[in-house]
Order: C-alpha cells, then structure tokens, then sequence
C-alpha cells in the first residue's frame, strides 16, 4: 500500500542562538534538556520527521517546553526554521519543500491550505474586528472578494461551531475563552484547507465546553476529511482525537505510533513515565 | 488459507524503570477459521489479553507471526503491519469490543453507533437506519438510545459496545472479558448477542474469565497453560 502522504515533514530544526562547537554536531551533544549551558541556545526541534496522512488526526503530546508548539509554528510559516524539509501533496506543489519557496508563496499556501488554531486566541483573533470579520479576513487573505457570499460562508460557520448569530458582528474580546477559540476554529476552517492545525484547542476550557469543541474536530475530520495535527498535553484529548500519536521530550520524537498502544504498550521510558502519570 | 494464523508468537514488556522486562506470553500457535468462535481461557495474569491486544495492534508484538486474511490487502502479518494499514483494518475488517466503554463525551448511544458507520464513508441516512437496526437487534432499550452512556449500566454498556463495533460487520471480531464485572441476567443477555453475532457469520475471538460461559459457545477453546486447543466445555 502506497498511500501519499497530505503533508510530508523531514528533518526539521529549530534553534534558537547560534550554537556553539559544544552543541554544533547533533552527534555527542551536550544539552541540558534542549539547553545549551556554554552558549544558551535552545534547540526546540531536533531531527523531527512525520507524515501527515488525508483526513487523519495526528496526536502530538509532550510537557511544556517540549517544542510541541515551536514545531506547528514553523510549519505555519510563523517561525522561520533552521533546517529541514517539508512538502505537500497540492498538485502544483508536488515534492517541492516548502520551507525554500519565497515569503509569497509561503503565505499563498498559509492562506489556501493551512488553518491554524492557536492556544491563545488573541494569536489567531483580531480582538477588534467583529467575529464575521474575523473570518472574512481570513476569507479576503484567501481570495474571496464576493461580500454577500463570504457573509453566507461566515454565517454557516460560525454556526457550526454554535456561536449565536445575533453576536456575529461583536468583537471577540467581548466573548468566553471557549467562544473566543470555537471562532478560531471557525475561521481556520473557512478558506477549506486541507490541513490543520490545533495548538492545545482545549486547554483552559471548562469540560463542557471541551466536549463540544471535541466533538466539532471529529465532526470536521468525518465530515470533511480534512487532515490535522492535534498538539496536545492532555492524554484522554489525545485519545479521543487522535489516530497516531507523536511523543516529544526536548525538542525530540521520542515515540510514535498508534495512539492507543502509545497509551496501552508505552516503549520509551520517558512515554512510560507519561501514561503511569495519568489519573 | 487459514483465516486467522498464530505462529510463535511472544510479547515482552520493558519495563524502564525497573530495568527490566517481563515475558507475558511465548510460543502461542493456534488458528482460527473463517466463521469460528475461538476462546481463549487462563488464569489471570496468563497472556489472554495480550493476545487479542496484539491482534489488535494495541500492543507492539515482538516475537512470531500473526497471519490475518484481510479483504483488502491479502495475507497480511499484523506484526509488521503499517500502522496506516491497521487503521484500516480497524474501520473495516477488525473489531475489538472490551468490558470497557471509552467514547467521546456527551454523544448519545444512537449518535456513536451512527458515528462508526459514518466512518466508514457511509451516507447519514444509511447510518440512522443501521444504528437502529443494531441497536435493536442487541436489544438496548430504546429509551436509551438518546441519551449519555455515562448512566448506563454496566451490561448496558457492554451492549452499546458490541452494538458499536458490530454495526462495522467486522471480519473478526476481539471480545476482552466483555463479561466480567457482569451479574448473571446481564451475562445471558451478552450470550445471546454473542449467539447473534456467530449466526450472522462473525469470526470471533474471545476472552472470558468464567469457564461455564464459554460453554457451548464458543467452537474451539485455547487453554494458555497446556498452550494448545482443548475441547470445549471439557477442561476443567
């Protein structure tokens, strides 16, 4: 079986300082965690390699610090990375990396292909413009120029993520954490990409919340296939979300698998530790 | 070609912090034919479960071979299956049902049984009138078909379980202690939804920790101590 992958990533690096000859070679470096003590360059991402498969949900838990959200960072385009190699299957783009195209090539495949929702919602919102805004911002960003038909588009989503249409033309600032990141969702989801990214979707929220907005991802998946990388440090959301499962320790891959024998047949002791920390 | 095939098949665990490793199970061979009910039985801690996890793929097998005869891809090693293809096998051809339900929150029992047709790429329409069917057809009250499994019985529960994975008609089908934890009333409930499922055609695979259950029930019964089949019913 040969299935193409939507979204292929090798290799990648992400430092941050310039790196010393104590920490220069991957081989024999000496960190402490991703922390150069000689001369205080983080390496956030190590040699991270995965596929992305078409409407599959890949899990990605470690603890903070782990570099979890440096990794979904570089792969939006917000961070700009040290090395490696990413590609997408978009006929146009076919085997090309990514990562070397020019800044407008970058952000036409940010604003066509990717969606992003942040941890923090005042990353991805514009805590000023109204909600419907919001999106037809992202919807502009995208091409739309049909004012009637981004505000069809608009609508239908900000029902779907069951945000009351009578508050459509308010400024998220003015709504709940849980409000604030079902729109985030609801304008990663408007330029239809095929890929997208979740960044701790449900951190902070409270647990009724939580379930819908995890009921909304699966929804999206079935209902969409849309492709989508879940970053998450909360085990039982991984589970529910996730197909395969990336464990990240230091900036590091130090597991990958399906997610349930992630949980149930840990293999890397640092995994271990994880899943006997779960209540 | 035989439907399902273990050969030398072993699990370890590595434990990392006690720097060890615990052999679970070693050298199990035993086969299945299409149809078959297997069961497994042994005492607790012999290596039933890990078993069917290891079909599953729940567990990373390390030693043997498990040969299963997949509609899709031929013979296939569940061993060294790509993970991609195991998804696969698990939406369309392997089914695993444990005491245990795990689902997503505040869904509905009619919402999650519709949801594993959903996804298997099916219209909404056919997956309203499957969920129902199975739904029925395992007997679960109806009046509990909208509402939380979080308040249902354990024997409720189990029968959501298997309702949600039999509504896939599974090739085979992995039942983990699905009866343990159960009174008697709820068990002969399961049997008879068991009884259901071999009549329709399911191979089945088994794990059960009371003897007289399997009794009658299923066709082979594989004893984890002697390592080999013994006659159903007649083992103890």
């Amino acid at each position: 079986m040969h299935e193409q992958p939507m979204l292929s990533v090798r290799n990648l690096e992400k430092q941050f300082g310039p790196g010393c000859r104590m920490c220069k070679n991957p081989i024999g470096r000496q960190l402490e965690k991703n922390y150069c003590p000689h001369c205080r360059t983080v390496y956030a991402c190590q040699n991270i390699s995965f596929d992305l498969f078409p409407g599959e949900i890949l899990g990605i838990v470690g603890e903070s610090g782990s570099g979890k959200s440096t990794l979904m960072q570089c792969l939006y385009f917000d961070e700009e990375l040290t090395a490696g190699e990413a590609s997408i299957n978009i006929s146009d783009l076919d085997g090309e990396n990514v990562f070397t195209l020019s800044n407008q090539q970058k952000r036409y495949i940010r604003n066509h292909y990717f969606g992003m929702v942040y941890q923090n919602p005042m990353k991805g919102l514009k805590m000023d413009f109204s909600a419907i805004g919001n999106i037809a911002e992202k919807l502009i960003a995208a091409g739309g120029r049909n004012v009637a038909e981004m505000e069809v588009i608009g609508k239908t989503l900000l029902e779907k993520v069951h945000i009351p249409l009578f508050r459509m033309k308010e400024e998220p600032r003015r709504f709940s954490g849980g409000m604030q990141q079902r729109v985030q969702i609801a304008k990663a989801l408007s330029n239809q990409a095929p890929v997208l990214f979740l960044d701790e979707v449900t951190t902070g929220l409270d647990l009724s919340v939580q379930a819908s907005v995890l009921d909304l991802i699966k929804k999206i998946q079935r209902e969409l296939g849309i492709s989508m990388i879940v970053v998450s440090h909360d085990l039982a959301v991984i589970r529910m979300l996730a197909d395969r499962t990336l464990v990240m320790l230091n900036g590091a891959v130090v597991e990958e698998g399906l997610t349930d024998q992630i949980l149930e047949d840990p293999q890397s002791p640092y995994t271990q530790q994880l899943v006997y920390s779960l209540l | 070609m035989t439907f399902l095939r273990i050969e030398g098949f072993g699990k370890k665990f590595n434990i990392a912090h006690l720097h060890q490793t615990i052999q679970a199970v070693e050298e199990i061979n035993f086969s299945v034919d299409k149809g078959e009910f297997i069961g497994i039985t042994g005492k607790s801690g012999s290596g039933k479960s890990t078993i069917l996890k290891s079909i599953y793929r729940t567990y990373l097998p390390d030693e043997g071979r498990i040969l299963f005869d997949s509609e899709k891809y031929g013979e296939v090693d569940l061993l060294k299956a790509e993970e991609r293809q195991i998804l696969y096998l698990r939406k369309y051809e392997i089914g695993y049902v444990s005491q245990f339900l795990n689902v997503m929150p505040r869904t509905t029992s009619r919402q999650l049984v519709e949801q594993s047709v959903l996804e298997m790429g099916k219209e909404p329409s056919i997956a309203k009138e499957e969920a129902e069917h199975v739904l029925s057809h395992f007997e679960l009250d109806r009046k509990l078909w909208d509402t939380y499994p979080t308040t249902f019985s354990g024997g409720e529960k189990l029968r959501l379980n298997i309702a949600m994975a039999a509504v896939k008609k599974p090739r085979l089908l992995l039942l983990d202690e699905p009866t343990a934890s159960l009174d008697h009333q709820s068990k002969l409930k399961v049997r008879e939804v068991i009884e259901k499922l071999k009549a329709d055609g399911t191979t089945l695979a088994g794990v059960f920790h009371d003897i007289e259950f399997m009794d009658g029930l299923c066709d082979k019964v594989f004893d984890m101590k002697l390592r080999k089949y013994t006659n159903a019913g007649a083992f103890i």
